[in-house]
């Protein structure tokens, strides 16, 4: 079996997957069984997403739910990564945060956003500190296991060519560390991408993803619900896919720190 | 190039099941480019030595001098070698791996990748430089940790068994070139290894250590000119003599299984 | 470097049962709330903020003990971890189940992910009207989307552990004859078991996050969910953190005594994550 033949093959029964999983629900949807208003069938989803996307009402909500997530997650990146090297680095750090990190990561998020709420409104302050304390978690977390995963051997080894404190750290540490600081990442931004809907259907103003499901939730309008499901789960596969998938073949594939499935 | 003074160092392990002597009361000379080996069974202790000498242990007691000045942790004028083939990134091409002591001298970037290039030259893996160190074999990847190790001009080599996991015949070829590598740089070389005819094949100097305690039992010079032929009679002389020191006429490859659990 | 070693050392320290060293492990983990308890407890005096909105630490701890003597507090926790363990049970199940396919079946990995990476970025909380409209408001939904959804991670994890089980170990088990079925038992499962167990971990959150915020949204009668979000409404923030506090406290309990135990005794024993 070659490379591309296998690569075309998973493509083909990725796709008949979907396929089949969308078959049985316009089946479903069109047994008579359910409330066509609970149960709309896919032309209809699709001729509502069609609709929201030419007037451009779904992409400028869907803009809006992005910068939330990104500016939350960038700022989780920037705080998880630093944290979680040194509580692995430093065992002073660790002691410290280590007990607060983990009881501070059980809360959900969402039971904050009563609580930030009321102290910061309702907008976008609230949504990006809510995606923040979602992802930092994950980050922290994976980070901090795979520091203290890198193989003493490397550390070693860049020590006795001199390598200092400082440069360990970006050689040698972050490198040897890189499949659980993108796994990490993986995870940050999944949780993010949770996040901020959540965030936006309970402290909503009047944009965003979230807040039009929550919207269409008030009037039934199912078949909103699920155009904006659609555009959701379309924007976090790509990312998924291709923004978290390169960094991975440019990386840890690449240096052969993680291996395929084998079929 | 820098000799290699060892005296009275002792170390002491500490395990759950209690204080195990690691090394005791080492004292070794090691003139100017002389290329010392040290045999001896597991838990001789002769890892732990070169452990303290690269600087990855203190000593209990004892010190060691390199050129006259006293160990105190790792430096660059020691470059080290490890059995394991992991011990290169794997996040770095060979040039990238060769080039990494280099890097953190603050050797600009074509300096220095004209000098990695000529250590993996020097190694024979010129063509390997853009090569990712999981598309490289064991012996390769061995290769391309001594070249690293060599990159920054350390005085002294450390090595510790670095061809124990290859294939014999691999083997072969790893010392041959070793020797061609340690006859054109002329470094002090401490190499540890548990194999008598590569020690006698590489040495000017075979150290027998013996453990528990892991002390010095012989010294024995092999003064054979270079290259040296490993079916020689003198050579296989040479190898009586050492597996006599060890303790019995086994078998050459394996000299002794020894009882103590601490791997050292 | 150095600092690793005499860490290692010090790990290896045999006595562990004095008194001393529990009082000090004890004071270990205290110390970090006992300073930001200090630094909450010095803004909320200083009163830059309004009392309502950001109450000492006595206003919630009397909120706690008042909610916990009257019952309800407890009522309400025992409701959501009920919930939870249900939902929880169930993506356990499926979770670890297709993570393992994926991992070992190239066919199941190309059938699954693009159903997991399409459904796992979806947000719990979106799919909790399309979930109430289906199943009516109440237990089952809750349930079933706490499941639902803690299932996404728990997959991922054991999907990734079963890849990063070492083909070494594979192929020298298979040397000494292990079938399929060993195989599967003896060196796959263990090997992933760090993994799963993180994704396990990852899922019970997951859950827990989610089921939080359904009960915000689904007016269950009873849940901590629903108590904090009602309490939103009078600004009763010292009961809304008195909540929040039960919350966490169920979190850590479920994470120390159930998932760190399993841990120590398999993955830190076997020397894979030093502990």
């Amino acid at each position: 079996m070659t490379e591309s033949g296998q690569h075309r093959r998973s493509l083909v029964r990725g796709t008949l997957a979907l396929l089949v999983a969308a078959a049985a629900y316009e089946a479903m949807a069109r047994s008579g069984y359910f409330a066509p208003a609970l149960l709309p069938t896919l032309p209809a989803i699709g001729r509502t997403l069609f609709a929201s996307l030419a007037d451009g009402s779904m992409i400028e909500h869907a803009a809006f739910t992005l910068y939330r997530v990104m500016f939350g997650f960038a700022l989780s990146v920037v705080v998880g990564l630093p944290l979680g090297i040194l509580m692995a680095r430093f065992q002073h750090v660790g002691n410290f945060f280590l007990p607060l990190v983990s009881a501070l990561m059980p809360i959900p998020s969402f039971a904050l956003v009563p609580l930030f709420m009321l102290w910061f409104g309702i907008g976008n302050l609230t949504t990006i500190l809510i995606v923040f304390y979602a992802a930092t978690f994950p980050m922290i977390f994976n980070t901090w296991s795979g520091v203290r995963s890198v193989n003493p051997i490397w550390l070693r080894a860049a020590g006795a060519m001199g390598a200092s404190e400082h440069r360990l750290f970006w050689k040698v540490i972050i490198p040897g560390a890189s499949p659980f600081i993108i796994t990490g990442m993986r995870q940050a931004f999944l949780r993010a991408w949770i996040a901020v809907v959540g965030a936006e259907m309970i402290a909503a103003s009047d944009w965003g993803l979230g807040w039009v499901i929550f919207d269409a939730k008030e009037f039934l309008n199912t078949d909103t619900m699920l155009a904006s499901l659609i555009v959701i789960g379309i924007t976090g596969f790509a990312f998924e896919r291709f923004v978290f998938g390169s960094i991975e073949r440019a990386t840890v594939m690449r240096w052969g720190m993680m291996r395929a499935a084998k079929g | 190039m820098v000799p290699i003074e060892i005296r009275d160092v002792s170390l002491i392990y500490d395990t759950p099941g209690g204080k195990v002597p690691g090394v005791k009361d080492v004292t070794l000379n090691i003139s100017a480019s002389e290329f010392v080996c040290i045999v001896g069974p597991s838990g001789c202790g002769k890892s732990t030595l070169l452990n303290i000498v690269a600087g990855f242990l203190s000593p209990a007691a004892g010190e060691i001098r390199i050129g006259g000045k006293k160990v105190d942790g790792h430096g660059m004028d020691r470059g080290v070698v490890f059995q394991d083939f992991a011990q290169l990134f794997p996040w770095r091409t060979a040039l990238g791996n060769v080039a990494f002591g280099l890097e953190m001298k603050g050797v600009p970037k074509d300096e220095r990748e004209r000098i990695a290039h000529e250590q993996l030259r020097l190694v024979k893996l010129e063509k390997f430089t853009a090569s990712y160190p999981h598309h490289l074999s064991g012996g390769m990847q061995q290769r391309v940790a001594i070249a690293r190790a060599l990159a920054y001009n350390p005085a002294v080599l450390l090595m510790d068994e670095p061809f124990a996991a290859l294939d014999a015949l691999t083997r072969d070829d790893m010392q041959r070139l070793l020797a061609d590598v340690w006859r054109e740089t002329r470094k002090t070389v401490i190499y540890v290894t548990h194999n008598v005819s590569e020690a006698v094949y590489l040495a000017d100097r075979v150290i027998v250590m013996t453990p528990h305690p892991g002390t010095v039992k012989a010294e024995i010079r092999i003064p054979l000119p270079r290259p040296r032929d490993p079916l020689s009679v003198e050579f296989l002389d040479f190898q009586k003599e050492l597996l006599r020191h060890l303790g019995h006429g086994a078998s050459a490859s394996e000299p002794t299984k020894a009882n103590g659990k601490t791997t050292a | 470097m150095r600092d690793a070693v005499t860490a290692i050392a010090a790990d290896h320290a045999p006595d562990r049962s004095h008194g001393s060293e529990r009082l000090r492990l004890i004071w270990h983990n205290i110390f970090p709330f006992v300073v930001v308890g200090a630094i909450w407890e010095i803004i909320a005096w200083t009163g830059i903020f309004p009392r309502r909105l950001f109450p000492t630490l006595e206003d919630v701890a009397t909120a706690f003990v008042n909610l916990t003597i009257t019952g309800i507090l407890p009522h309400h926790a025992i409701e959501t971890v009920i919930r939870l363990l249900t939902g929880f049970a169930l993506a356990a199940i499926v979770g670890v189940t297709i993570g393992v396919l994926m991992g070992r079946s190239r066919r199941a990995e190309d059938i699954f992910l693009p159903l997991v990476s399409i459904g796992a970025p979806i947000p719990g909380l979106a799919y909790a009207p399309l979930f109430l409209l289906w199943f009516g408001l109440g237990n089952l939904s809750s349930v079933l989307l706490v499941g639902f959804v803690s299932a996404f991670p728990i997959i991922f994890n054991s999907w990734t552990g079963v890849k990063a089980v070492k083909e070494i170990w594979v192929r020298s088990a298979q040397a000494m004859g292990a079938n399929d079925h060993r195989l599967f038992r003896h060196v796959i499962l263990p090997g992933a078991l760090p993994y799963i167990l993180t994704g396990l971990r990852l899922g019970l959150a997951q859950a827990w996050r989610i089921l939080v915020a359904v009960e915000m949204l689904a007016a269950v009668p009873w849940g901590l969910g629903w108590l904090i979000f009602g309490a939103r409404k009078f600004l009763n923030t010292d009961i809304m953190m008195a909540g929040i506090v039960v919350i966490a406290l169920i979190g850590i309990a479920l994470e120390k005594l159930v998932f760190q135990k399993i841990e120590n005794y398999t993955v830190v024993r076997w020397g894979m994550i030093s502990s």
